[in-house]
């Protein structure tokens, strides 16, 4: 993922009450960018909580995104994508105010099959950053929330 | 050893209705638009650009996830048509859209690992596997992915599997 919150979103979008109430104007510049995304809107992704290098975004489970049929479980490819754009969410709010992100590299260990029809939650960590590159962890989660589906690790540029 | 008399138009059928068989029954190949070109045994995958696949709405620039799925895909097919391919030339397994049961099980991904490279051009991407190594439970696969030159890839991955273990 790449993003750029600060380029031509601005401040928009007063939506009254919401569950969004008091986040900073940094964190919900970023929840509106991402939630703008194309392939976000896509797969219907929701950002639960942006705060301090921390992002919690989930999606629902949908017919469309299953990689086999027999079982009803989604593709590891759509965990993948939340994962990915769950990290690059939480660069773009760490402390430091990162201008831009841009994934490196990202591995990502399937621990269980994603219980169908559930929806799925990934909650990614900026854990450390240099100068120049920010280091995650993230874990995706379906509604057994002790068991996780899957981990990440990744590293993504950090543009000042 | 194949029958070498057998007619070219059968040997086309039975491989293209088996690579399909192996494809289609995925419905999120589907809908992210993956398709595969195949040269003898060599599987060229294609993901035609569409603007459901944009992550960066400013460069543009397709999704990392995206990417990374378009990978995993390529690496999953590649590694089952590589081990189906003998049952599959000797005529003892016969995939086919029509027939449920008659496609393979797939394999079952452990990890996987991306390499973003460049940014992913708002164009078709290309992306071919090669199985490193595949023992009767573990496999490990490369991918490349490349868009205009195949020689500048944007991304590249390697993975492990579990082999499906047909009874």
């Amino acid at each position: 993922m790449s993003s750029d919150p600060q380029d031509g979103s601005g401040k928009t979008g007063q939506g009254g009450a919401s569950a969004t109430d008091g986040e900073s104007d940094r964190a919900r510049i970023a929840r509106q960018f991402i939630e703008a995304i194309p392939h976000a809107r896509a797969l219907e992704m929701r950002v639960e909580e942006l705060e301090d290098g921390r992002a919690t975004i989930s999606m629902p489970w949908a017919e469309h995104l299953v990689g086999d049929p027999r079982t009803g479980v989604v593709h590891g490819g759509v965990v993948s994508a939340l994962m990915d754009t769950c990290c690059g969410a939480a660069v773009m709010v760490h402390p430091t105010e990162p201008r831009s992100t841009a994934t490196i590299d990202l591995r990502i260990d399937y621990m269980r099959a994603a219980t169908p029809g559930q929806r799925i939650t990934a909650r990614a960590t900026c854990y450390h950053v240099t100068r120049n590159v920010a280091f995650l962890r993230a874990v995706a989660l379906d509604e057994d929330s002790d068991n996780p589906v899957a981990a990440a690790t990744g590293a993504f540029t950090l543009e000042r | 050893m194949a029958d070498r008399n057998e007619p070219l138009d059968r040997i086309k059928s039975r491989r293209d209705s088996a690579l399909a068989a192996l494809v289609s029954g995925v419905p999120y190949m589907n809908w992210l638009g993956i398709r595969f070109d195949r040269r003898g045994d060599e599987l060229t995958a294609v993901l035609p650009f569409d603007q459901k696949l944009i992550g960066n709405p400013m460069l543009p620039a397709i999704h990392g996830g995206v990417t990374a799925a378009f990978l995993e895909v390529a690496a999953i097919i590649e590694l089952s048509w590589a081990a189906m391919w003998e049952d599959l030339e000797s005529g003892r397994i016969a995939p086919d859209v029509a027939v449920p049961g008659s496609l393979p099980r797939l394999p079952k991904t452990i990890d996987f690992t991306v390499d973003y490279l460049r940014s992913g051009l708002p164009r078709d991407a290309y992306a071919r596997a090669r199985v490193v190594r595949s023992g009767r439970r573990y496999a490990s696969v490369q991918v490349e992915a490349w868009q205009d030159n195949r020689a500048r890839l944007f991304a590249q991955a390697t993975g492990h599997f579990v082999m499906p273990q047909n009874g």
